[in-house]
């Protein structure tokens, strides 16, 4: 048998390479991919967990998860959308009129 | 080793290097059809841990319905300067993957306590708790309330989503 430790540390080595996706590119689109990557890296962890413990709230959770990150696409990809329509770029040094 | 075993060390490599090639690809299209390859390898892990609600789930709303809205997205903009995007090197470029180092060496420290008991082998009841039925029985019973505000926010994310493309923005 699998022990846990592997499902978890596939998660963490996904996790972590959305995170430097996320830090390093600066593509608008990439870095929500890389955000989808982590999400769904998370879920491993919730349903890994489920699995082993008997307990069926780990994968309730994740169907929420699913949920949530349906409706992060949708708004996510219409701000890319209204973004490229006014700056001609998704490069996301191009998008600093709130900093200070 | 059994096929299950294998099976899971396949998937899980797939996984991984899938994942390497979103972050490292310089076409958004090239990196958006990687992100599919991990997501079914991710869909077959959750059958290893007999997960078959999740697993579905996973190919019918994150492969299907949110990659091809990304697909559309990435095809719709039509990005052709990507590349002089990628090439120029920053601090961005070195301390990014420096950081996300110091995370996994944090995170695999906190898996370092995950061991022994129950957490060996995966419970007899896994079989039983990952069924469609069984789901939908907690869904409608134990989570009713979460269940019906995940139907809110889907409304309102839809009704945002339609806001912000519209062509005139107000």
């Amino acid at each position: 048998m699998i022990p846990i430790s592997h499902y978890l540390i596939l998660s963490a080595v996904m996790f972590t390479i959305g995170c430097a996706g996320v830090l390093t590119r600066r593509n608008a689109i990439i870095i929500f991919m890389c955000i989808e990557l982590m999400l769904n890296s998370v879920n491993l962890t919730f349903v890994a967990f489920s699995a082993y413990l008997g307990d069926s709230a780990g994968q309730i959770i994740v169907f929420f998860v699913m949920a949530v990150a349906a409706a992060e696409a949708a708004v996510g990809l219409a701000i890319v959308l209204a973004l490229f329509r006014n700056k001609k770029s998704v490069d996301i040094n191009d998008v600093n009129i709130l900093k200070w | 080793m059994t096929f299950e075993t294998i099976l899971f060390y396949v998937l899980a490599l797939a996984g991984i290097v899938s994942a390497l090639l979103v972050i490292t690809r310089r076409n958004p299209m090239h990196a958006a059809l990687f992100l599919i390859v991990n997501f079914v390898a991710l869909a077959g892990i959750y059958l290893t841990l007999h997960a078959q609600f999740v697993a579905i789930t996973q190919v019918l709303v994150y492969a299907g319905a949110i990659m091809v809205l990304v697909l559309f997205v990435i095809m719709l903009l039509n990005l052709q300067n990507e590349q002089d995007l990628f090439e120029k090197r920053s601090w961005r470029s070195y301390s990014g993957p420096i950081l996300s180092l110091l995370l996994l060496a944090l995170l695999l420290r906190t898996v370092a306590f995950v061991s022994g008991g129950s957490f060996d082998r995966i419970s007899p009841e896994s079989e039983r708790i990952g069924t469609v039925a069984n789901i939908g029985q907690q869904l409608f019973t134990a989570f009713v309330f979460p269940f019906e505000m995940a139907s809110l926010l889907l409304l309102a994310a839809m009704v945002g989503a339609v806001i912000l493309a519209k062509k005139r923005f107000p």
